[in-house]
């Protein structure tokens, strides 16, 4: 028969507190963060590439297929030991700094969704039609005028469904920086699992917790999406 | 930046005495390979019969698909993982638990049935987006000629929607192979694992994750240019792609 009498989920209520003030806490600020980041520098990169001046837009290109077609996994390790000589260099330290956990994570995640905001920004952008900058420069809106005021408030509010799908998916991957044995919601999870001896329980409570957050997020932007769709 | 770069280590033997860091990489790349297609082939399986269940008229049948698609993408790949290879062997029966631990090379099949039908709910969405996106009159005709259900997804529907989906398909591929690094996780030691303990047992980080950066580049770039190839095969005169 199955194993299920021997369970214990008591350690689950026990170690409630350090899963949710301190894990959870990491990866909801981390998810926040990254979010906000990746969607100013996926915005600035999908600028560059539709900017009328060819090495910009083949820079942003490069730098969008190249960390996509890299496994996530490989870009944490990346950062992590590269930010410190990063840190070393734009300091003029005589040697590399050491960042602490979050941060090197913030900026590893920032940088990697950046590349897929940036994607869907571009998306946003294009399906503004033509005449609109056109008309906002016949104004006598300046690029950066017509940008900030036409283009991207609309491009923005399109693409607001993606963009927060893609912030569900980056609220998933934030698992990963478990590698680097950062004590994020499933780091902690994972702590007390191996401490207790308790991986079944842990691990199903785990699953659970990000399966009902992802489901009522993903809820929450199929009701925009209708609400949206109603408007246009 | 004071590093000691030291590209010629690719060439010294591997503490494992497995011939130089570069077999090391290699024999990564090959399991990273192997995973990736055998998670591919699960993902195309399953994802089709959850994709389809997803079209049929059935309440039942698509509830089903429903269910199987929220269930696989709400929860992290790593998660998933860890469910199939911590959770799983103790939740079963003492003998079906015991031979899953003692399986060899247990992470290897863990991570190409988990990254396999995490995918799976992906491919499924993208199949029935395919599959809706056919004229209704293509599902009629096949009716009206006499055919069944299981003729009609067989020789007119499916052939048509995976035409459709091909590049979709292709980005999903990638991400596969890209998910099977996750797989690190639950100790196998694919190329970016294999980077790893390189650069722990070079101290050589940079050329290490070089290397590995590179291969999943090449691997890329292999994977699209064969999708092309096929996409340019497959494509119907006058329909879709076709030219």
């Amino acid at each position: 028969m199955t194993m299920l009498g021997n369970l214990d989920f008591d350690v689950i209520r026990r170690s409630l507190p350090y899963l949710f003030l301190e894990g959870m806490r990491f990866t909801l600020t981390l998810t926040a963060l990254a979010a906000f980041g990746g969607l100013v520098f996926g915005t600035l990169i999908a600028l560059m590439r539709l900017s009328s001046y060819k090495v910009l837009g083949r820079i942003a290109g490069f730098y969008v297929d190249f960390i996509r077609s890299l496994p996530l996994v490989l870009v944490i390790f990346w950062f992590y030991f590269l930010v410190p000589y990063i840190g070393q260099w734009l300091t003029g330290a005589s040697r590399p700094i050491s960042v602490g956990a979050f941060a090197s994570s913030l900026i590893t995640f920032i940088a990697f969704e950046a590349a897929y905001f940036s994607e869907i920004m571009r998306a946003g952008i294009q399906s503004i039609s033509r005449g609109q900058p056109a008309a906002a420069s016949a104004l006598g809106l300046t690029y950066a005028q017509s940008m900030r005021y036409v283009v991207l408030p609309q491009a923005f509010r399109n693409m607001l469904p993606v963009l927060l799908t893609q912030t569900i998916v980056l609220f998933q991957d934030t698992s990963l920086v478990y590698v680097l044995s950062i004590p994020d919601f499933l780091g902690a999870a994972s702590k007390v699992a191996q401490r207790d001896g308790r991986l079944v329980e842990m691990y199903l409570f785990a699953a659970l917790v990000y399966f009902v957050i992802s489901c009522v997020a993903s809820f929450g932007v199929r009701r925009l999406q209708s609400r949206i769709a109603i408007v246009r | 930046m004071n590093y000691n770069w030291n590209w010629h280590i690719f060439l010294e033997p591997n503490p494992m005495g497995t011939g130089t860091y570069l077999d090391l990489l290699l024999a990564g790349l090959v399991v990273t390979i192997k995973v990736s297609v055998l998670a591919w082939i699960i993902a195309l399986v399953t994802g089709t019969v959850i994709g389809v269940l997803r079209t049929l008229p059935s309440r039942m049948a698509s509830w089903i698909g429903f269910c199987w698609v929220e269930f696989f993408r709400n929860m992290p790949l790593l998660v998933q993982l860890f469910l199939w290879f911590f959770v799983l062997p103790e939740l079963l029966p003492k003998s079906a638990g015991l031979w899953l631990k003692q399986l060899p090379n247990a992470p290897f099949w863990t991570a190409a049935v988990g990254v396999g039908l995490f995918m799976s709910a992906r491919v499924a969405v993208q199949l029935q987006a395919g599959i809706g996106s056919l004229p209704r009159g293509q599902k009629q005709a096949s009716t009206a000629l006499g055919l069944t259900t299981v003729q009609t997804y067989r020789y007119v529907l499916l052939p048509m929607a995976f035409r459709i989906i091909l590049p979709p398909l292709t980005s999903e591929f990638l991400n596969t192979i890209k998910n099977s690094a996750v797989a690190i996780t639950i100790g196998l030691i694919e190329l970016t694992g294999e980077a790893r303990s390189m650069q722990e047992f070079s101290f050589q980080v940079f050329e290490a994750f070089t290397a590995a950066t590179v291969l999943y580049l090449l691997l890329n770039f292999v994977v699209v240019t064969a999708m092309r190839f096929l996409e340019r095969y497959v494509a119907i005169p006058g329909y879709i792609t076709g030219k």
